[in-house]
């Protein structure tokens, strides 16, 4: 009697687990392929080089920038930081293009790397939350990269930095090549090193990590300074195709489209979990739907209410459950 | 043996009470001495004009960071204020050619609805309110485009009409935002301290699961307070639109980041379960004096604001998390 009114349930229950976990682990590149089809149907001029060229180049610094919102959201953090750490790296170009451009972009560099390691140290040694840590400098920063900048917008002139933004290498324009080999180098950090491992332990059950002695500050402001850096890598990419530093607008709301990305891509907010190809494919995602909706002539205010949307279903989709 | 022990709760306790009265009163403290330097040194800064413009200024951010204080005690946090708020306002300028009431209404209701989604998506499906929060930003910044015809159409509200009179109106030359700032702060921070909504508001941001286990209705509370924090800034928006005589859609941006900024300075904990209402006033009178200050200034860079305010948020967060150690 038992034997037979038991296993129904249960199969069930367990079935419906099942399918809700493989669209948590599999949604995003369903969607892609779902839009990609839709597009390729419905929208002319889809299927062109030139087009796939162009959504590329506009996804680039989002993605690299949700490469190291990945990382941190995988420490149970977020870094809210990210398009002020963009706007400090716009307004530093111009005060060092003089020196050549190697001299700006390391200058530039060394400025994320030290914005991330500040946010880290507030995380990791003073024990601030991680959105209140990085509240600051998204509060702060971009008011320094305005005083930096004099609140103006600088026209760039130098060719070979121009070249960045512009540029291409076989076709591939050489911000998608550089988002991509930081994809991979990033994909390669967390899956195969130590410290992607480390990242991971620390985000799933960081007093368990210390416990074990693992070395949880050394890892979270690793963390934060790859974000930090990593970002102003996008601000310069950015910067360079703009011909201009911006400072004012630059990386506005970037915070905002690469956490989107991070978590449509299925990586939980809850942290000890980090998924690089799925961010990959969240990012591209997200480019999509802009993309369809601009192309299908769509207004703005209705493509800001369906990202909301999307946003939504994606974090009810991979919610904890109780 | 009891006489060894009994100092050291003593000392504890004194250590206790000083962290307490500093984490308290260090906003408090820091105001006085701006004020105080302010007027010393900048003779424009202590005009009965500059103190009514900066009190009319306080009000608008007041009501805002008012409901954003309940929320943050609840232990959660509210991104979409900044976009509620510009909505609000056009909301309030495009119904202000039904008449006053429609002009007030408006904007609360629709404003509170948004709220009362966040409260929902929060409380009944365990999502972060930071990524709830942050979709309804983006959502009422869409529904605010498509009221504006994409942003072009911007409403104006006929000078002589009694809406406008709700922003521009003045007692002694204080405009009627203040006192209706004041009025809410005085009813919030009653509620807050003296009713058992007030104490569910504590209970849920001190310890959600044991305030589960005392039975506190968790969910209706979180409901409550992020509806009251979309309604306030709906107000807070239906106010500016009333004393900018027009539905501006370019204000508000940011603005969370702001309120957010003032609680936190206020001393309420953004981990939640502490905060005063107080605290939250003084601190938008902090950001708003030094903002104040630098305009006087004049030879700063207004951007300078935004570092200091980042700077202040900084140090009291630091030395909250010393203080507690």
């Amino acid at each position: 009697m038992t034997s037979t009114a038991t296993p129904a349930p249960t199969s069930t229950a367990t079935r419906t687990a099942a399918r809700t976990r493989w669209l948590q682990d599999n949604g995003v590149y369903v969607a892609v392929v779902v839009l990609l089809l839709f597009n390729a149907v419905f929208t002319s001029n889809f299927l062109t080089v030139g087009n796939f060229t162009t959504q590329l180049v506009q996804a680039a610094p989002v993605l690299i920038v949700a490469l190291g919102m990945a990382l941190v959201i995988g420490t149970e953090g977020v870094d809210l930081s990210v398009g002020a750490v963009m706007a400090l790296a716009a307004a530093i170009i111009p005060l060092y293009l003089g020196a050549g451009p190697l001299v700006a972009i390391v200058m530039a560099l060394v400025v994320g790397v030290l914005a991330g390691a500040f946010n880290g140290f507030l995380v990791a040694k003073v024990g601030i939350q991680p959105i209140v840590a990085t509240l600051a400098l998204l509060v702060g920063g971009r008011g320094l990269a305005l005083v930096i900048a004099n609140g103006q917008l600088v026209q760039l002139q130098d060719r070979s930095f121009l070249e960045l933004g512009t540029g291409s290498v076989a076709g591939v324009p050489i911000s998608v090549l550089i988002a991509g080999l930081l994809a991979l180098a990033v994909a390669g950090l967390t899956n195969r090193t130590t410290f992607g491992r480390q990242v991971v332990a620390v985000g799933g059950n960081r007093r368990a990590a210390t416990l074990a002695g693992l070395p949880v500050n050394r890892v979270l402001i690793g963390v934060y300074a790859i974000s930090g850096v990593l970002a102003a890598v996008a601000g310069v990419l950015a910067t360079s195709r703009l011909a201009a530093s911006d400072p004012a607008d630059m990386g506005m709301l970037m915070e905002l489209s690469a956490i989107t990305a991070v978590v449509v891509g299925g990586t939980p907010l809850t942290g000890g979990k980090v998924r690089v190809l799925g961010t990959v494919f969240g990012v591209v995602l997200m480019q999509l739907v802009r993309a369809t909706l601009i192309k299908h002539n769509l207004p703005d205010s209705i493509a800001q209410m369906i990202q909301a949307a999307i946003i939504i279903a994606a974090v009810y989709v991979a919610r904890e459950r109780r | 043996m009891t006489t060894t022990t009994e100092p050291a709760p003593a000392v504890a306790k004194s250590t206790a009470a000083r962290t307490k009265v500093l984490q308290r009163q260090g906003a408090a403290v820091a105001l006085v001495l701006m004020v105080a330097v302010s007027w010393l040194v900048f003779p424009r800064f202590g005009s009965l004009d500059n103190l009514r413009d900066l009190a009319l200024q306080g009000s608008f951010l007041a009501v805002i960071a008012l409901g954003m204080t309940f929320v943050i005690i609840t232990g959660g946090i509210d991104l979409s204020v900044g976009s509620v708020y510009a909505l609000g306002g056009v909301l309030a300028a495009w119904g202000s050619q039904y008449g006053f009431l429609v002009a007030l209404l408006l904007p609360l209701v629709v404003c509170g609805l948004i709220g009362l989604v966040n409260g929902l998506l929060i409380a009944r499906t365990n999502m972060a309110p930071f990524i709830v929060t942050l979709a309804s930003l983006l959502f009422a910044r869409g529904l605010l485009l498509v009221i504006t015809d994409e942003g072009a159409t911007t409403y104006q509200i006929a000078p002589d009409s009694a809406f406008v009179e709700l922003g521009r109106g003045t007692v002694f030359g204080f405009g009627y935002p203040i006192f209706i700032a004041a009025v809410l702060c005085v009813v919030g921070g009653v509620v807050l301290n003296r009713t058992g909504f007030g104490q569910n508001v504590f209970a849920t941001g001190g310890a959600e699961q044991s305030a589960r286990l005392m039975g506190v209705p968790l969910a209706k509370t979180k409901v409550l307070v992020y509806t009251t924090s979309g309604t306030l800034a709906g107000l807070a928006g239906a106010l500016t639109a009333a004393y900018l005589q027009s539905g501006v859609t370019v204000i508000g941006v940011g603005l969370e980041l702001d309120a957010i900024a003032v609680v936190v300075i206020g001393g309420t904990l953004l981990t939640g379960g502490m905060g005063t209402v107080l605290g939250t006033v003084i601190g938008v009178g902090l950001i708003k004096v030094i903002q104040n200050v630098i305009n006087q200034i004049g030879t700063l860079d207004s951007n300078y604001q935004s570092v200091v305010s980042g700077v202040f948020l900084l140090i009291v967060v630091v030395l909250q998390r010393i203080l507690r150690r």
